[in-house]
């Protein structure tokens, strides 16, 4: 497989864009036409070809461009990678698992070469070619886990497992939906989840961490989740909120199927071997609303869904004050055909909007 | 399919060391590197014997970065179902088994200054293989180990040649026995203990450290339970619809598979929670064995371990 990659910016300019084959393999993350939290886990062990479920880590033409964004949050704010003390073996296991899957899913793009504790790592597109020792930190420029996850997309929480729970011990995190790893950190998963509103009250979160804590070595899981974004930003975070909140005042309902995003993550969560932690790389795709109504199933169901999404759940997403004006641009989409099950685009089979 | 991915191996050594216990490794048939573990991990073997299937779990002793093989040790329990007894006198050099991916219950906390484990006979196996992490991350640890005899010592001799200042040995039949209060009172703070051995001996460590003032998650411990035999009964599976017959020999989540219906499970030794099964009616007595539930659970008559709990009884229907 090539890929072309794009050069392009999640900031100022904003000259992010999706082509045509990122729009068709984007992960529209609802099933059908309206939307509840659920623990909507699955395995994750591939997928259709070429969707982003297909490989362990998707690499697409954003890639280059989202690590030179990641570098640049990095330099503004080092606090938004931490790894406390005993997470270094984590860091190595994780670098293990990505180095290895990115070498046998993507050939042509990345190399490991191993002799005994000596490795070689080839990373083309970002022009890398380090050799080193595994489990000496001394020989890479950066410990392990920031070495890897500046080369790969997607946050990373690294989290240690103990006393039937798990902690946030370690992650990077740079393209986050509005939570701050330099707060969270050393919290367990009930504390970093206090924030969400309806899901405890459904019992989802203890639920959810009993699936997780039984997550084991070979059995990847995987979810989507989402929210909203105005303008193609990685970097929502709580400290910046200062530079992007301000941006969602500068809808119109001219500019809104250009700068309003939908934000999609693709949360995988993987057993590591040696430390027996966990790894959640939670993968952010955006994608705007003009270029998603291009697949007729989409436009119809995304009205449906932020029309009849509960309030909190619009306030917690941090979109209700511009709800009525997205409905305005969503309803042109939606003719109030039904739907098929399931979140692919279906462009063969779906019939083309209905009117104009 | 329930249970952890399943790996193909090859029996390649069998080492008896003493009158109880015999040494297994394993290798891989299709010549792959095994996963790396982490110390304290286990493995469930699957033993076919003829048409009897038993699934028991074993602790990993070998180097945990080590992915050519495998080894456990097995010690023979002659009142057990025979999963022992079938490991030590059917099993050969060159056999072709199917053992789990690697599990872990029982992980080290990686935040200890310190690790103190403190081992019982065949409760010595998960602590060889966090030895073996711990010398390769150099941390600090220390070993004490209570065995019958030197007899039946397992690895007494490798461990006092390799770790002379860590390893202490400690023989019933010498009247020797470890001074754990004070040992516990010497030990620097950030110390995790970790125990592994009969239960006598885990509860002891539990209640010792508990009343020294040892914070609860600073002691960590596992016991594996074989399931043990019984009276045969009789179950109503609700949810596929079968009645069937739990024999004198096999565990309820083995007459469960046996019987079609695939069931959740992950350690078969009552410590997980995965096997976790509903009771939705019940005139009689269950025999609770595991250490998932608590007492007022196993009161409740609600819920059953089905990996080593057993009914004694005229009905039993479960949501399975």
């Amino acid at each position: 497989m090539t890929i072309q990659f794009n050069d392009e910016t999640f900031r100022d300019d904003y000259s992010f864009h999706n082509s045509e084959r990122a729009i068709k393999r984007f992960p529209f993350p609802f099933h059908e036409d309206s939307y509840m939290y659920s623990v909507n886990m699955e395995q994750h062990r591939g997928g259709p070809p070429d969707s982003i479920y297909e490989m362990r880590f998707d690499v697409d033409e954003h890639y280059v461009s989202e690590m030179r964004d990641r570098a640049m949050v990095l330099a503004d704010d080092p606090l938004r990678c931490q790894s406390l003390p005993h997470m270094t073996l984590a860091g190595w296991d994780l670098l293990e698992l990505i180095m290895v899957s990115k070498s046998e899913d993507y050939p042509d793009l990345f190399e490991l070469h191993r002799d005994g504790d000596r490795w070689r790592w080839v990373n083309k597109p970002l022009g890398i070619d380090d050799s080193f020792t595994f489990l000496d930190e001394a020989t890479l420029p950066y410990g392990p886990m920031e070495y890897i996850t500046r080369q790969t997309q997607g946050d990373f929480c690294v989290l240690d497992q103990r006393d039937d729970n798990l902690w946030m011990d370690a992650g990077m995190v740079t393209t986050q939906a509005d939570w701050s790893l330099d707060f969270d950190i050393g919290m367990n998963f009930f504390e970093w989840h206090a924030p969400v509103p309806l899901a405890h009250e459904k019992g989802i979160f203890v639920r959810a961490l009993k699936f997780l804590l039984n997550i084991q070595q070979g059995t990847p899981a995987r979810r989507l989740n989402w929210t909203m974004t105005v303008n193609p930003l990685l970097d929502t975070s709580p400290e910046n909120y200062h530079k992007w909140g301000i941006q969602k005042t500068s809808l119109t309902p001219e500019n809104l199927g250009a700068k309003q995003h939908l934000r999609v993550e693709l949360q995988t969560f993987f057993r590591l071997p040696r430390s027996n932690a966990m790894v959640f790389p939670i993968r952010c795709y955006l994608c705007s609303f003009q270029d998603l109504m291009t697949v007729p199933k989409w436009g119809r169901r995304l009205h449906r869904v932020v029309r009849d999404l509960p309030e909190e759940l619009a306030t917690y997403k941090g979109f209700i004050d511009n709800r009525p004006m997205m409905l305005d641009y969503l309803s042109k989409f939606d003719d109030g055909l039904p739907t098929s099950d399931g979140i692919w685009p279906e462009v063969e089979t779906e019939p083309a909007l209905q009117r104009a | 399919m329930s249970g952890a991915e399943k790996i193909a191996v090859k029996v390649t050594d069998i080492v008896p060391l003493n009158d109880l216990v015999t040494r297994f490794r394993f290798e891989r048939i299709d010549g792959g590197l095994l996963p790396t573990f982490s110390g304290g991990a286990h493995t469930v073997v699957e033993m076919r014997d003829d048409d009897t299937a038993r699934m028991n779990p074993y602790s990993l002793m070998s180097d945990p970065m080590d992915q050519r093989a495998y080894t456990i040790s097995v010690r023979r329990d002659d009142q057990g179902r025979g999963g022992s007894l079938f490991m030590h006198q059917k099993v050969k050099v060159g056999d072709e088994m199917t053992i789990s991916y690697p599990v872990n219950l029982f992980s080290l906390d990686l935040r200890a200054r310190k690790h103190l484990f403190i081992a019982g006979g065949i409760g010595i196996t998960p602590f060889l293989a966090q030895i073996k992490q711990l010398e390769r991350m150099n941390g600090r640890w220390e070993l004490h180990y209570t065995c019958r005899t030197p007899a039946l010592g397992s690895y007494v001799d490798e461990l006092t040649s390799q770790h002379p200042n860590e390893a202490h040995i400690y023989f019933d039949d010498q009247d020797q026995k470890i001074a754990l209060a004070h040992l516990l009172d010497g030990q620097p703070l950030g110390t995790h203990v970790y125990v592994c051995g009969p239960k006598g001996m885990i509860d002891w460590v539990r209640k010792t450290a508990a009343a020294e003032g040892w914070p609860r998650e600073a002691i960590h411990y596992e016991e594996f339970l074989a399931p043990q035999p019984g009276q045969p009964f009789e179950v109503k599976l609700a949810v596929s619809n079968k009645v069937i017959q739990v024999g004198e020999n096999e565990s309820l989540l083995e007459a469960i598979e046996r019987a079609g219906v695939d069931a959740p499970y992950l350690c078969r030794g009552g410590a997980c929670g995965q096997c976790e099964t509903q009771v939705i009616d019940y005139s009689g007595n269950f025999i609770h064995r595991d250490h998932w539930l608590d007492d007022a659970e196993h009161a409740s008559g609600e819920k059953i371990m089905p990996c080593v709990s057993r009914f004694e009884g005229k009905t039993l229907v479960l949501d399975r």
